[in-house]
């Protein structure tokens, strides 16, 4: 098996290879306004650190989110190209879950919360019994709203330094944004042990702005 | 001839998804998604709506484009996408998956100018385009006079709007009128019961020390609002057709009365007509008298091709390919106010395109010149 994982939901812009055993090579960039210019060459990075191409991938994950959404439409477009163009399967794992994950690698074990920007002042955060292990539906609220439901948790990622008014007990050494690494060892265990992964959609977890116009504004002076 | 470019072209500038594949200048597919209902009773294009149904639509419409052209991905010799100008959350969709599908066929990928593409369409109707084109593109995002001596590497702006492009005009009419989103195919049908003279709404920006190849429509549009206003004040009933037909008369009466002085001025004797708007048929009829009478030779595509669609960037990518233009580079960026003048996106000079990927697989599966986001 040689699994591609690439991850655009976070600040960070990050293609994995995992061979069913290891991960072989990553490569991140961390730049929340360059998504779409970094991710090709870093896949590009990517292939040529481990010695392989692209038409050697078996299979593709890449993070549905949630996050900021011309991002994570980066990420999701090239895995489902990719994966129409070369004839291999294409996941989609939640971004949170597989910073839980990193988290888990870090040391961390359960419970905690794990918390990224949304921008407009809100996270998008899910709680977890353990690394492997989501209790709660992946949302989008206000650090304020959601103190009492995370109080006394550990918290990681961006969205818990941001708010520690929230999250107060961010530890060290923990991940702020995705890595496919981590991305790529969590669906190669999912996949070894026979679980079937959920498609590549994208969890934006809010509607679309748009505001219907105003009706027509009337141009003749009263 | 089968040695002419194969290549599949990506558009998702607005709200159109689409993918089209010529081989030179013939159109082998062109498939288009589009999102225009879903964003109809917001009156006009949302930019998130667009980006979600872009990203929904991508690798459907490119299959469905591949099985249309009965051609194999692997005998693609390039894959060429619009990089702008457009809604930048848009065109990002589109410019992601043109990089992976480039990357992973081991093919050239060209970022093109989305201005250009809707010249270079034409060659898919007519032949090949006569040099130089003057061209009037005229859409719902763009309002401009070019002249293009060359539709791969060298486009010069004339003129363009300087408010409303023309397709924003009929939306905001329509609007005003109570016809629905879009404007411009409604205004058009009623607009044929209706007298063209029967009202005598200003032509903008015509009088002897006004800009020759600019336009403006936000003047006109605010006097038919007047006018229509006016009507229901008095408690009379607005006629409909007769308001639509003379509306229509004056953005029609402008836009070929400069494109005809352009051609003349510069001694160009082909007129290109495209975009959206270039579908309404009194457009078409006025530019066919009126270069008829200037001894000019008119060159319309079809209304879908007028229209945003893949086909167009496909052209303009075998052009790109005909002519040993350099491919873009992988780090090609989406950008929403691409000048008219990069007709493409090369890669910056001494960057080596790297294409030691490259193999055979067996794989066989606001636009322009105006000030302001005219999809605001
Ligand atoms: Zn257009």
């Amino acid at each position: 098996m040689l699994l591609l994982a690439l991850d655009t939901a976070t600040p960070a812009v990050t293609v994995a290879l995992h061979d069913g055993s290891t991960v072989i090579a990553e490569s991140s960039d961390v730049d929340a306004r360059r998504h779409g210019e970094l991710l090709l060459p870093a896949v590009h990075r990517t292939l040529k650190a481990a010695g392989t191409e692209l038409d050697a991938v078996t299979e593709i994950v890449v993070g549905a989110g949630p996050g900021p959404y011309t991002g994570l439409r980066v990420g999701l477009v090239t895995a489902a190209t990719f994966g129409a163009a070369l004839g291999v399967p294409v996941h989609g794992l939640c971004t949170l879950d597989g910073i839980a994950y990193a988290a888990g690698q870090a040391g961390l074990e359960g419970p905690f919360v794990v918390a990224t920007d949304a921008r407009r002042k809100e996270v998008y955060w899910a709680r977890y019994d353990d690394a492997r292990t989501r209790v709660t539906e992946p949302a989008v609220d206000h650090p304020a709203d959601l103190a009492e439901r995370v109080a006394g948790l550990p918290a990681v990622g961006a969205g818990a330094l941001l708010y520690p008014a929230a999250f107060a007990d961010v530890p060290p050494g923990m991940p702020e944004h995705q890595s496919a690494g981590a991305l790529a060892s969590l669906a190669a265990g999912k996949l070894a042990r026979g679980e079937e992964l959920p498609p590549p959609r994208p969890l934006y977890l809010r509607r679309p702005d748009a505001k219907v116009p105003a009706n027509y504004k009337v141009v003749t002076p009263k | 001839m089968a040695d002419e470019p194969l290549v599949l072209g990506i558009e998702t500038s607005c709200d159109e998804t689409g993918v089209g594949i010529v081989r030179g200048h013939t159109l082998l597919a062109d498939a288009v998604a589009s999102s225009v209902d879903e964003h109809a009773r917001f009156g006009g294009v949302v930019p998130e709506v667009a980006s979600r149904a872009h990203l929904e639509a991508m690798v459907p419409t490119i299959q469905r484009a591949l099985k249309d052209a009965g051609v194999a991905a692997s005998d693609l010799d390039g894959i060429a996408v619009t990089a702008g100008p457009g809604l930048a959350g848009a065109l990002l969709v589109g410019v992601s998956a043109a990089k992976a599908y480039a990357y992973a066929l081991g093919k050239p990928l060209y970022g093109v100018n989305h201005l250009a593409s809707h010249i270079c369409v034409d060659q898919l109707e007519h032949g090949p385009l006569p040099e130089p084109t003057m061209a009037l593109l005229v859409s719902g995002g763009h309002s401009s006079l070019l002249l293009a001596p060359d539709i791969t590497a060298d486009v010069r702006p004339l003129g363009s709007t300087i408010d409303d492009a023309a397709g924003e005009a009929f939306d905001k009419i329509a609007r005003v009128l109570n016809l629905g989103f879009p404007g411009g195919p409604v205004i058009d049908r009623i607009a044929r019961e209706g007298d063209p003279d029967a009202i005598a709404f200003p032509r903008g920006l015509t009088g002897p020390r006004d800009a020759a190849y600019d336009f403006s429509f936000s003047g006109l549009k605010t006097a038919v609002a007047r006018w229509i206003e006016a009507k229901r004040a008095a408690g009379e009933e607005v006629p409909i057709a007769d308001v639509s037909a003379s509306f229509q008369e004056a953005v029609v009466d402008v836009l070929t009365r400069k494109a005809v002085r352009a051609c003349k001025d510069e001694g160009v004797e082909h007129l290109m007509i495209g975009g959206g708007v270039a579908a309404n048929s009194r457009l078409r009829a006025m530019a066919e008298r009126r270069c008829e009478d200037a001894g000019l030779t008119l060159r319309v595509p079809r209304p879908k091709l007028c229209t945003d669609n893949g086909a167009m960037v496909a052209a303009l990518g075998a052009e790109m390919v005909a002519r040993g233009r350099s491919a873009s580079a992988w780090d090609l960026s989406a950008d929403s106010s691409l000048p008219v003048t990069d007709p493409h996106v090369p890669a910056p000079t001494g960057h080596t395109h790297s294409h030691s990927h490259s193999h055979s697989h067996s794989h066989d599966h606001v636009h322009e010149l105006s000030r302001k986001n005219l999809y605001a």
